[in-house]
Parts: C-alpha cells; sequence; structure tokens
C-alpha cells in the first residue's frame, strides 16, 4: 500500500499544519508516514506545499512524486499543481477560490467544496479551514482512521483550540460524506 | 480502514530537527550558543524553550562569529557546548572553527544545509558544505563531520557528535541537509536503544593527578588526544590559538611545531576505522554500488530496489560518515566491482575524494551532480546507473 498525499494553497494557511496532522494520523494507524514541504523564504503569502507519503513498508525516497490526492485551496496552487495528479486521483479544491480548467486531466475525480467560506461563516474562524480541509480529504478517502485523526488532533492543539478544530474536521467529514452520496 | 482498530502508542511525529535538539539534550549538552538561521531554526526555538526548564544555558548572541566564541568559552570551563547553523552563519564561523581545532576544544555545530552559496535559496537543500566542513578553515588540521539520512538517525548522530567531540577534543560537525532537518517521521520511542554517552573526564587519570602527576593540557599521548580537564577544576593552564608546547604556551621551535600539527591531524586520521561508519546495503554480490549520504542515499535505496527487482545487481554504501573520509574501507568494499555511481547534490564535492580513493583500482567512477535545490529522485539515479551501465564494455549490471 502506497497513498500520496499533497496539500496546496497560500502561505498562512495552515498547509503544512494540514499535513502534519495526516501524517501523525497514519503513524497512529500503524503506517510509515513521511511528510515534508517546499515554501518560500516568506512566512505569509506566497505558495504553500506540505506533503505526505503513507506506506504500509519502509518509506526511502521521502517526497511525493505522483499524488494520489490533491488538495487545493489556491488559484495558484490549482495552477501549478494540477497537472501532477495521478490518472485515477482525486483533487480537492475550494469552490469559491480555484476554477478547474481541466489542467488535472479527464480521468481525476474532482470534489469541488466551499471549505474557506464554510470555515468563515459557520466556524466562524477562517483558520480552521485547514483542518475542515482534512475532514473532508479522510472523509472522502478513509485513508486514516476517525480515532487517529481525533489523536492527531487532540496532540497538535491546546484544549482552548481543540473543540474548535474537532468541530472543523467533523464539519468537513460530514461535507465530504454529503458530497459522496449525491 | 476499520473503525475500531486499535491505535499505535508510543510512535511520534518527528522533525529531523527536532530530533537534533532532543539528541542533544540526551547528550548531555548543557550550553546553546547560537543565532537563529533558516533552515535550522527548529533546533534553536526547541533549546530556547527547553533549556531554561533543564536549568542548561540558552545564549541567542548577535550573530554566528559570537555564537562560536560563546561556545568555546562555554566549552573551556566544561560545557558540552553547540549550536545550529546554515551555510551563512557556518561561514561566519570558520575562523573560530580553526581556534577550536587548535586549541583542542570540544564543540559540536550542526549545520542544518541550504543552498547556496551566498544567501542563496534559505528554503531549499544542498549538500554544499562538504568541503567547508573540511577546510573552510585555514591550516591543517583534521576535523569530524556526520551525516544522518533520516530523523531517527539525526538523533543518534548528533549523541554520537558530542561523544566524538569529548573523546577526541575536537569540533564536530552535524551536516544534515535540509531535507532531513524539515523533514517529519515516525519516531518509536518504545524501541529506543539507551545510548553511550562520553564525557571528557572519562579519559582523565584522577589517580596519577592525585599522586601529584603533572598536567600537561596538551601532551603528545599515545593515541593523540590528551585528556582535558576544563578551566576552574582544579589545574591553571593556557589556551591560546598560537601554536603552542605541551603545555600549552607559544612555541615556534621547528620540531615541536612539527609534532604539533602531526598530532593534530593523526588525531583523527590515524582512528578512521573506529570514526567513521558505513552501512552497507546488498554490496557483496553488487555489480554496480551507489556511493550515498544524507537524503540522497535514500533516493539511492529506493534506486537501488527498484533495480534489483528488474534484476540489475545494484548495492549502495551509505556513508554515515563523511570527514574523516574512510577511503580505505570504500576502496575494499568497492573492489572487483564494475562501477561506483555517486550521486550528490553539489557539483561533485565529495566525488573528488571518493573518485581519489579509487583511482588505479580498476572500478569505473561516475558522478552524478544536481544543483537545483531539490532532491534528486530515485528515477534520475536509476536513470544515470543503467545509462553508465550500458557505456562499460564488459555487460551489464
Amino acid at each position: 500500500m502506497k497513498y500520496e498525499v499533497r496539500f496546496s494553497g497560500t502561505g498562512g494557511q495552515g498547509i503544512i499544519r494540514c499535513a502534519v496532522l495526516l501524517a501523525e494520523a497514519a503513524l497512529y494507524d500503524g503506517y510509515f508516514a513521511a511528510q515534508s514541504q517546499v515554501y518560500g523564504p516568506e512566512s505569509r503569502g506566497g505558495s504553500s506545499q506540505g506533503e505526505v507519503v503513507i506506506k504500509d513498508t519502509p518509506i526511502y525516497y521521502p517526497k511525493v512524486k505522483v499524488p494520489d490526492v490533491l488538495l487545493c485551496l489556491s488559484q495558484e496552487a490549482y495552477n501549478k499543481y494540477a497537472p501532477d495528479i495521478a490518472a485515477d486521483g482525486l483533487l480537492i479544491c475550494d469552490s469559491d477560490f480555484v476554477q478547474p480548467d481541466g489542467r488535472e486531466g479527464e480521468t481525476v475525480r474532482v470534489c469541488r467544496l466551499p471549505m474557506l467560506e464554510v470555515a468563515r461563516d459557520e466556524l466562524k474562524n477562517e483558520l480552521s479551514a485547514n483542518v475542515l480541509a482534512l475532514g473532508v480529504l479522510v472523509g472522502l478517502t478513509d485513508v486514516v482512521s476517525d480515532a487517529a485523526v481525533h489523536k492527531a488532533l487532540a496532540n497538535n492543539f491546546n484544549s482552548k483550540l481543540l473543540p474548535l478544530n474537532l468541530q472543523a474536521y467533523q464539519r468537513g467529514f460530514q461535507m465530504a460524506r454529503g458530497q459522496a452520496d449525491k | 480502514m476499520p473503525a475500531n482498530k486499535q491505535l499505535r502508542e508510543n510512535i511520534r511525529l518527528m522533525q529531523g530537527n527536532e530530533a537534533c535538539a532532543l539528541g542533544a539534550i540526551k547528550a548531555g549538552a548543557s550550553f546553546f550558543g547560537g543565532y537563529p538561521i533558516t533552515p535550522s531554526t527548529e533546533i534553536a526555538e526547541y533549546i530556547a524553550r527547553e533549556f531554561p526548564r533543564l536549568g542548561r544555558y540558552f545564549m541567542q548572541m548577535e550573530d554566528e562569529i559570537a555564537s562560536i566564541g560563546a561556545m568555546i568559552g562555554a566549552s573551556m570551563v566544561g560545557h558540552k557546548a553547540f549550536t545550529a547553523t546554515s551555510g551563512p552563519g557556518f561561514s561566519l564561523m570558520q575562523e573560530l572553527v580553526g581556534y577550536a581545532a587548535v586549541a583542542e576544544i570540544p564543540l559540536v555545530i550542526i549545520n542544518v544545509m541550504r543552498f547556496g552559496p551566498s544567501t542563496g535559496l534559505p528554503t531549499m537543500p544542498q549538500s554544499g558544505d562538504i568541503m567547508q566542513a573540511r577546510w573552510g578553515t585555514h591550516g591543517d588540521h583534521s576535523i569530524i563531520a556526520l551525516s544522518p539520512s533520516s530523523v531517527q538517525e539525526a538523533y543518534y548522530t548528533t549523541i554520537r557528535a558530542f561523544n566524538l567531540a569529548e573523546q577526541y577534543r575536537t569540533p564536530v560537525i552535524v551536516l544534515l541537509d535540509e531535507k532531513i532537518g524539515h523533514l517529519r517521521e515516525g519516531f518509536d520511542i518504545s524501541q529506543d536503544p539507551e545510548p553511550e554517552i562520553i564525557n571528557r573526564s572519562d579519559f582523565v587519570d584522577q589517580a596519577a593527578l592525585a599522586q601529584g602527576g603533572k598536567y600537561l593540557p596538551f601532551a603528545n599521548t599515545p593515541d593523540g588526544v590528551p585528556p582535558m580537564i576544563p578551566l576552574g577544576q582544579g589545574q591553571r593552564y593556557h589556551f591560546t590559538g598560537l601554536t603552542h608546547n605541551q603545555a600549552g604556551f607559544y612555541t615556534s621551535d621547528a620540531q615541536q611545531v612539527e609534532t604539533f600539527i602531526h598530532r593534530l591531524c593523526h588525531k583523527i586520521e590515524d582512528h578512521v576505522a573506529e570514526i567513521a561508519e558505513l552501512e552497507q546495503l546488498q554490496c557483496a554480490d553488487a555489480d554496480c554500488v551507489i556511493l550515498a549520504y544524507g537524503a540522497v542515499a535514500r533516493s539511492a535505496q529506493e534506486a537501488m530496489d527498484d533495480l534489483r527487482q528488474a534484476g540489475h545487481k545494484v548495492g549502495l554504501l551509505r556513508l554515515k560518515t563523511i570527514w574523516p573520509f574512510p577511503a580505505a574501507q570504500i576502496r575494499e568494499i568497492c573492489a572487483g566491482k564494475k562501477m561506483v555511481l555517486m550521486p550528490e547534490m553539489n557539483m561533485g564535492q565529495l566525488a573528488v575524494e571518493a573518485k581519489a580513493a579509487l583511482s588505479g583500482s580498476g572500478v569505473a567512477f561516475h558522478s552524478l551532480n544536481q544543483v537545483n535545490g531539490r532532491l534528486i529522485t530515485p528515477a534520475v539515479i536509476k536513470q544515470a546507473l543503467l545509462e553508465n551501465q550500458a557505456k562499460l564494455i564488459g555487460g551489464a549490471c
């Protein structure tokens, strides 16, 4: 089993944290995981990319080659990374901020959801969009268990921030399941 | 994924830089003098948070020159001192790396290598400081430099760096590339073997001193390493960057100077077999060997596995120690092979040494160099190996 995920967006959106959470959950589920990132010298603005390789055997080359799942929270990220996605892969993008133009290829499954809007308007915290997006990803793929994500969230957020992030994760998970039913 | 699956305990997702910081704490580091620089900053952050709680010292200095100066002072009085930096900072430290080599002061410098020269690409990797680690400071001296390939290995390599610094009274450099420094992987705490910790006091013969034996801080001992008693612990003596006699005072006497420089070089070069660690993977029956270190060795291992599955007899020789360069071991392991391929994220810095080690051995040597800020992929290594193999007269690997 080998599963490669790339998260992309703008610096400051929590893209790398999102990748860290997935990698940690994969470890709790008993997999090997490697998480790395590419970012520019700036800490906010500019493009940001976090990636995770999940395998059931040791990981040598630690970087993503052909992502099975690509998450895009900005148009720039989509333009840059969409052509790399696996032919049978899954593209998850924000429906307000990303307009796909087909460069991901016809066979790629595309899921567009208003992740940033829901985080901002419903959860009243735009910063939780990354964890909401993780919920979407897990809801659509089941690549890691729900329990493992909960454990990763508890390990990454203090008691003040944990309830909001659990809520964001669950909301994303529901959005994905609603999407899958359609 | 079954919903009621038992979650794994005792596993942590850890970053390479964090593993270095934890390794330093485990090794007994008690002083950090540094100036934050990408991509090593997480080490300083971690230590700044943890050291005060542990009653150890963290000092942020005004620049890297002052940082290594502070470390040297701390080490002279008995601290296990270290810093974390990257290429531009390491460049600034070079003058005092030479001082520490000559005054035989144990130090650990964790250099998370970024793309250079100069400011370069701060967030991208390069194995660009291989030669700076060896020859960045002027004059003849020897040095120890280690290169981990994984997060877990970053932890043990850092501990070993402190041990070697204490044992050989020398600066030791941990050369991570940005890819390993920023990589996060699982670290199974329950599998963690208790590491050996070496202290400079282990080598001091207290009994002899108690019987009135004279302490010579720079004695010409048989193994080349004089025991070190820190300042303030009962022995008064002199440190200097000038060439000095066994008592630590300036000398220009031809014979004493010659003896001193020989000892400084030989105390490390005569112990290559003990210091240098190499990992052999499927080298025994291999026709072609990939020689690699750092993050590139991981790409090489994947390339090797793929090539093995396709029926090619390929092995991997991974250098965990860069300096002193284990030329004799490499020559021995590669004897009788058809070809050695050495991929590096630089223009061939260590290939110079490897090529010299294999010269006259009849083994074809090829260097594969990539300098674009990206980790060399397994596909690039496979292609280079197959292309060079095809050129070899006498058939396939």
